[in-house]
């Protein structure tokens, strides 16, 4: 058996990173536990000449098409919308697109406001402190100002427009609609051992540079100096719990698979939305029969995606293609409830600045604008390097349907059941992403775009996985407290998405690993008496 | 290595030729080059299987080698195959594309660098800023909660 530790965080991705790093300075003995290694820079797709064939294989951002030893399988044949995360130190912060906006104000309230969902049981002026601090610790680029989001105070200074910028900067000011420059993690100048940003362009699947932000680079080194110790290639199987009712440790396979236990006073899962859920459903007993923590019988249920409403056309201009970061502005025109457009709630812009030659070709051969035959060539050239792309990125509310369980067959390389997504798009979703595609149709209208197509929803954009440990004062109606921690299980804390009561309209990163550092804070607040 | 067969190799580089023919006004190669379908056959890897089905669901379409067919029936078998082939054909298509828009005269036809992004990156022009005077001057508009 392992020696106890004070502390026992079970992922190192965008949560774990931050909750090691903040409880570092109590000098406990804190033990971090990922299923995946650390990453090397030097592999990263943009490093060699396929760099973009890399996305369609070994560097897909589906978990059940890269397929390395450290990710787990995922049944999502019955749902629209296709998990996509990155396992690994680091987590999916390795390869995300880097936009960085926070929820707003509002989406703390959505019950109080529109009478829809549930309001969180925190605000966000709670969480004001732990987002400046996070945007620090990750170094975020932007410009402070706009009017349309909460403020915040970017490090550093925003990316270029490059040429796609102004391309979009104009259309929406000729329709009078709100636009920004982006928050990004992506580094503008050298920050914090960073270099900054030259534009690889082929950015989602990881950073080569180190310019894009993630928790490998950022949070860890630091928490490792504090003293945090982080075991790689260790899959945890389960969580135990003793005859109090606590837990008292984690079943693991360690890095030649072989069965260890790790006692811990405390444990903290950092899993994100589908892989806490999976944990805790794989963790019964006798006492916890239905899963642990799960008294509620919300664990796993209220699973929110943010369907992603894409519409995309071609310019005449030449676009910044794949020599740029792919996104750089955003849009908070349609963030707010209006009933007159027929759903409550809305969603957030992203803009993408274009796309590599082999992703276009295959992309555009699909939709069936990529002729076959003599004329390819000619229209090839037409379409590669001038693409402009308007993706609605819309709030989904959490409905107790759309859940993950275990699937009965299918297992991971340990044999530890996998995950079952069920899930559909809401009626209000619809509504919300057709709201979208026609103002998004619109704008590159306004733009001068032709050949425009859609995809209605990005079927691989199941990236932000939220809602199935939810936060709330009832135990019955919620998985954590209003600090993160069990309802059921006073030694245990979830500290990752699946604490979000709601999900805004807007990528969720940030909002999560404020929430984090919140939980840690709260923590080490109740030091004394944690487990009252 | 690949594991197609010879049949297999024939039609893959015959549809290849369909999908991209060479161009003598781009002055580029059809996807039927040698080296484009060397480049293919040497990194199929984990596409391998789904190639395969879809050659012989191409090979079942077609009744004999692509090739074999007269042109209007070559179109005719290809259209079928794209229309339902699924997933297989996606790929095969797919692998054909990214095999042809990585290669050196393509590329350079293409007015790409011959080189990967990294370390060189790309430069990118700061824009023009004054595009967003208009938004500044509007008045913060944040619903409260």
């Amino acid at each position: 058996m392992n020696d106890p530790v004070d502390v026992l965080i079970i992922g190192a991705g965008a949560s774990g990173a931050a909750v090691a790093w903040s409880l570092a300075d109590t000098k406990m003995h804190i033990l971090c536990l990922d299923q995946g290694g650390w990453m090397n820079p030097a592999e990263y797709p943009s490093t060699g000449r396929d760099w973009e064939a890399k996305f369609y294989g070994d560097w897909s951002t589906s978990p059940n098409v890269r397929g390395r030893p450290e990710d787990y399988p995922i049944n999502d044949d019955n749902s629209p919308i296709k998990v996509v995360n990155f396992n690994g130190v680091g987590g999916s912060t390795v390869m995300y697109t880097a936009h960085w906006p926070r929820l707003h104000p509002s989406d703390f309230k959505v019950k109080t406001l529109d009478g829809v969902a549930d309001d969180w049981p925190i605000d966000y002026d709670a969480l004001t402190p732990f987002f400046e601090e996070n945007d620090r610790m990750m170094g975020v680029s932007g410009l402070s100002g706009d009017p349309r989001s909460p403020l915040t105070h970017p490090p550093m200074p925003p990316q270029p427009l490059g040429l796609s910028g102004p391309l979009i900067g104009k259309a929406m000011n000729k329709l009078g609609w709100h636009w920004w420059p982006s928050d990004t993690t992506v580094a503008t100048m050298d920050y914090e051992g960073r270099a900054r940003c030259i534009n690889l362009g082929h950015c989602t699947p990881a950073c080569a540079q180190g310019a894009k932000a993630s928790t490998d680079i950022t949070y860890w080194p630091h928490a490792i100096r504090a003293g945090v110790e982080l075991k790689t290639h260790c899959r945890v199987r389960e969580i135990m719990t003793n005859a109090d009712g606590m837990a008292s440790g984690v079943v693991y396979y360690d890095k030649d698979g072989v069965e260890q236990f790790q006692p811990a006073e405390v444990v903290i899962i950092a899993c994100n939305g589908v892989g806490t859920p999976r944990l805790l459903l794989n963790s019964v007993s006798g006492r916890f029969p239905n899963g642990l923590a799960n008294s509620s019988g919300l664990v796993g249920k209220n699973l929110m995606f943010h369907p992603y409403a894409q519409i995309y056309g071609f310019v005449k201009e030449v676009t910044d293609s794949n020599r740029a970061p792919p996104t750089c502005l955003w849009s908070k025109e349609f963030y707010d409830t209006d009933l007159s457009r027929g759903f409550v709630r809305g969603y957030g812009i992203q803009f993408g600045r274009g796309a590599g030659p082999v992703f276009e070709a295959v992309a555009s051969e699909q939709k069936g604008i990529l002729p076959w035959g003599a004329d390819h060539h000619r229209v090839f050239r037409r379409l590669n390097g001038h693409r402009l792309a308007v993706s609605a990125i819309c709030e989904d509310l959490p409905e107790e349907h759309n859940r993950v369980t275990l699937d009965p067959v299918l297992k991971d390389g340990h044999g530890i059941p996998a995950p079952r997504i069920d899930y559909t798009i809401s009626e209000n979703s619809r509504k919300m992403m057709d709201h979208g595609l026609a103002r998004g149709r619109e704008i590159l209208e306004a733009a001068g775009a032709t050949d425009i197509c859609t995809n209605d929803p990005i079927p691989w954009g199941g990236w932000h996985l939220l809602g199935t440990a939810r936060m709330g004062t009832d135990p019955d109606r919620s998985v954590v407290n209003e600090w993160g921690r069990s309802h059921d299980v006073k030694n245990l804390f979830i500290v990752d998405g699946s604490v979000f009561v709601t999900s805004g309209g807007v990528n969720p990163t940030s909002t999560i690993q404020a929430v984090a550092l919140y939980i840690a804070d709260q923590m080490k607040q109740r030091l004394a008496n944690l487990f009252d | 290595m690949s594991e197609l067969t010879q049949t297999q190799r024939d039609d893959l580089r015959t549809i290849a030729a369909m999908i991209i023919p060479a161009s003598e006004e781009y002055k580029v190669p059809g996807a039927d080059d040698p080296a484009i379908q060397a480049d293919m056959l040497t990194t199929l890897g984990r596409d391998t299987a789904l190639v395969q089905k879809a050659l012989d669901h191409l090979a079942q379409l077609a009744g004999k080698p692509l090739a074999a067919l007269d042109a209007a029936r070559r179109d005719a078998v290809a259209k079928e195959f794209r229309a339902t082939g699924g997933a297989a054909a996606a790929t095969l298509v797919r692998v054909v594309l990214q095999c042809y828009y990585r290669d050196d005269r393509v590329l350079r036809s293409l007015g790409i660098e011959l080189r990967a992004p990294f370390p060189r990156g790309h430069v990118l022009p700061d824009g023009d800023w004054s595009l967003l005077d208009p938004v500044k001057e509007r008045p913060v508009n944040l619903r409260r909660a």
